[in-house]
């Protein structure tokens, strides 16, 4: 996980927008999950009651958080798992690497799990001397390229069949072809196989954990979860201490939206539920199960303006709408969580100054509000984050400064007048039918074609418009600034501008 | 409406400066509508592009500066859904910070209308069919359509007005602009306004339609790429029934 400034998101993003092979297939795959998000949402009878209903659900748990939370550990416990909390990444990945080393393990089966990529178990395990295997397709390709998650649901979007054959050919040591998907998925089988038998531990994630009965729910599509939790002796699930719900009938709820609003399934192919390990006389099942309980900066998150964001389920819908997203790609967000989610828990969970381009990162469209099943309001705290990066100084000052001259100018009218005028006399030599003609270093828009100011502002025409509705032919009378007043103004805006200068070369390539 | 029929324009920063035209069209609708039309001519920026950079105090004081402006009047109109949204949904909280605030901020919010709501809904106003209407496109922008839910008044009075619609590929699509995302990470807001452009000319219409400046400054930064007319609500409306 990488820092993310505004120069780093910048050339990530361009990298991504100019490979058409990953624009198309985030087009393919974040249309496909749109398309059907929307076809399956409707065949439930009131989808907005039930989202209504499930927002409320996930507000009350969080809001009795810490009872919740107890009463799973006490009911899992009863249901003979062994319940470990950790307060940070380090602790969890010691807490995991803990339970592997009391097994005498090396090798490590795991399902995909959004929380272990958090705490970046993978390469605490290697290590530790322990060599863990991802056995979700998608996040083996991503292993086996030693990448991270491009989405937070489908992890390796970015790859090619191509760049996969590549991968499995050398892992299986012999060339395979990218056009055969039949033996390229065979191979994954065939070798995948191999390590849930070898291996001496499986861990993987929660998606969400039941307090009534301390049990654990996987929603997965390819059945590696369900290896992953039976076959090895050991099972460790890594869960979010946010992923609580009270009830089954609440986890039902929780359900029929999960994978709806994901990938746009009615139900995910596998969706399993474990209560406790293997019991006397069970012909399969691990002989223990430790649930890690991780906080991570969550806790910290409660009773503040962004506990909202805990309700997150990692449907991955916010991304697979987001304009942002589908544009810039998942790597350039510079951490597991991506897309609109990511760009307002990483800061959040990390740190702001670490990742201070991220709540930038959007143009506030709403698009992810609209179709989060819990109605998380991002852009809300989108702003709020921005405004925090304003307060805390994050926020460099020359550009405060200018923020502020602008907002200052725009709260006097005749100043704003002659300022605008000005502009419109030093503009002419750069005016061209297209816009202004800048040099590309000092456009900060880049590509894009900068508007310039109309010959005679609104203002200016008002007077005119004003007397045809009088129907009396009141001359027109132009307002034009005094020669004072032009020479007062562009002393006035000469620090600004030069502010403005400044800024507009850091951007065009220098930061 | 009260029986005078007055309504005052708040023309936005944004048509103030770069294109006025749209809101000589905007006044020229509302007197066709029937209504005198104000421009208070104190006003400038409703302080968006403040909040939406994280400057709270900056945009709470432009946002009081409107509120004096305007509150005067019996209704507000803008040629533009973004700034009507701020006005209704920030100006509220923004100006909490006052005393009374929040009641006058919410009594203006009450009385600020995007302009085709302002046509469709309070006016009752749809304009005859024109001969030659050109057949469009029309970019449901983001505020507009998400925080005042207002698109279908747009192409209402597009309809009514005799243009065909050539619905483009999820008009919802945001065009890229964001105010100074477009600025901040240009070359996101490029790819997406590009876009935005290609569903839009794949359409075969004429004009792309939007009811919004912000979005239309931003596209019109690309209109080399498109053989589209890239057009504001008001400006096409205008024009249609001359």
């Amino acid at each position: 996980m990488n820092d993310v400034s505004f120069h780093s998101f910048r050339a990530q993003a361009a990298q991504a927008i100019a490979n058409a092979h990953l624009q198309s297939a985030i087009d393919g795959a974040t249309l496909k999950f749109r398309t059907e998000r929307k076809r399956v949402l409707a065949d439930l009878p009131d989808v907005e009651a039930m989202r209504d209903h499930f927002k409320a659900m996930r507000a009350a748990t969080l809001a009795h958080l810490d009872e919740y939370l107890e009463e799973f550990e006490r009911n899992a416990r009863a249901a003979g798992a062994q319940v470990h909390w950790a307060r940070d990444a380090a602790e969890a990945q010691q807490i995991v690497i803990g339970i592997a080393r009391q097994h005498g393990a090396t090798l490590a089966v795991k399902s995909k799990s959004m929380t272990t990529e958090e705490i970046e178990l993978n390469a605490a395990l290697v290590k530790a001397g322990i060599t863990p295997v991802e056995t979700d397709l998608g996040e083996w390709i991503v292993q086996l390229a030693a990448e991270s998650p491009a989405h937070i649901v489908v992890p390796a979007l970015h790859k090619t069949r191509q760049q996969v054959a590549e991968l499995f050919s050398r892992e299986v040591g012999r060339p395979l072809s990218a056009d055969d998907i039949p033996t390229l998925t065979n191979e994954a089988r065939r070798a995948l196989r191999e390590k849930f038998l070898a291996a001496q531990i499986g861990i993987s994630g929660a998606n969400l954990g039941v307090a009534e009965t301390g049990s654990i729910v996987l929603v997965t599509n390819e059945g590696n979860g369900r290896m992953v939790s039976s076959v090895p002796p050991v099972h460790v699930a890594v869960m979010g201490i946010e992923k609580i719900c009270p009830t089954w009938d609440d986890a039902a709820v929780w359900l029929e939206l999960l994978a709806r609003s994901s990938t746009g399934q009615p139900l995910s192919v596998y969706t399993t539920a474990l209560t406790g390990p293997a019991r006397e006389g069970d012909p399969d099942g691990p002989r223990e199960l430790h649930i890690v309980l991780y906080d991570g900066g969550r806790s910290r998150l409660l009773g503040t303006s962004y506990e909202e964001v805990l309700q997150c389920i990692r449907c991955g819908a916010c991304l697979n709408h987001c304009p942002v997203y589908q544009e810039a790609g998942g790597h350039a967000y510079g951490h597991a969580y991506s897309g609109p989610i990511g760009a307002v828990l990483v800061p959040l969970l990390v740190g702001l100054e670490q990742y201070e381009a991220l709540p930038h990162a959007s143009s506030l469209c709403g698009a992810c509000l609209e179709v989060c099943p819990a109605r998380i309001d991002l852009p809300r705290m989108l702003l709020d984050l921005r405004a925090e990066e304003v307060a805390r100084g994050i926020i460099p000052p020359p550009e405060q400064l200018i923020e502020k001259s602008a907002a200052w100018l725009l709260g006097h009218r005749r100043l704003f007048n002659a300022l605008t005028d000005l502009g419109r006399v030093f503009q002419r030599p750069l005016v061209s039918k297209n816009g202004l003609r800048v040099p590309r270093r000092f456009n900060p828009a880049q590509d894009r074609q900068l508007p310039s100011l109309a010959p005679r502002s609104f203002h200016d025409l008002w007077q005119e418009l004003a007397a045809e509705e009088a129907a009396a032919p009141v001359p027109a009378r132009r307002r034009r600034p005094s020669r004072r007043t032009i020479l007062t103004v562009a002393g006035v805006s000469l620090l600004p501008l030069a502010l403005l200068w400044r800024l507009l070369r850091r951007k065009g390539g220098k930061r | 409406m009260s029986p005078s029929r007055r309504v005052a324009i708040m023309v936005t920063c944004m048509v103030d400066q770069v294109m006025p035209e749209v809101g000589v069209a905007a006044v020229k609708l509302l007197r066709r509508a029937g209504y005198s039309v104000e421009f208070p001519v104190e006003q400038t920026c409703c302080g968006q592009p403040f909040f939406n950079s994280g400057f709270r105090d900056q945009a709470a004081e432009l946002a009081k500066r409107s509120v004096d402006i305007f509150e005067r009047y019996d209704a507000v109109v803008l040629p533009g859904g973004s700034c009507t949204a701020m006005i209704r949904k920030e100006y509220p909280h923004l100006l909490e910070r006052w005393p009374g605030g929040v009641a006058r901020a919410e009594a203006l919010a009450a009385r600020t209308y995007e302009l085709s709501e302002f046509l469709v809904h309070v006016a009752g106003w749809l304009p005859a069919p024109a001969p030659h209407a050109p057949r469009v496109t029309y970019h449901d922008s983001c505020h507009m359509n998400r925080m005042l839910g207002l698109g279908a008044e747009s192409r209402q009075l597009l309809r009514a007005a005799g243009c065909e619609i050539i619905e483009m590929h999820e008009s919802d699509r945001c065009c890229g602009f964001g105010g100074l995302f477009s600025i901040r990470i240009p070359e996101v807001s490029n790819a997406m306004t590009q876009e935005k452009l290609r569903r839009a000319d794949a359409t075969g219409a004429e004009v792309l339609v939007s009811a919004d400046p912000g979005c239309l400054m931003q596209m019109r930064g690309f209109a080399r790429q498109t053989g589209l007319r890239l057009a504001h609500l008001a400006v096409l409306l205008e024009e249609l029934t001359r």
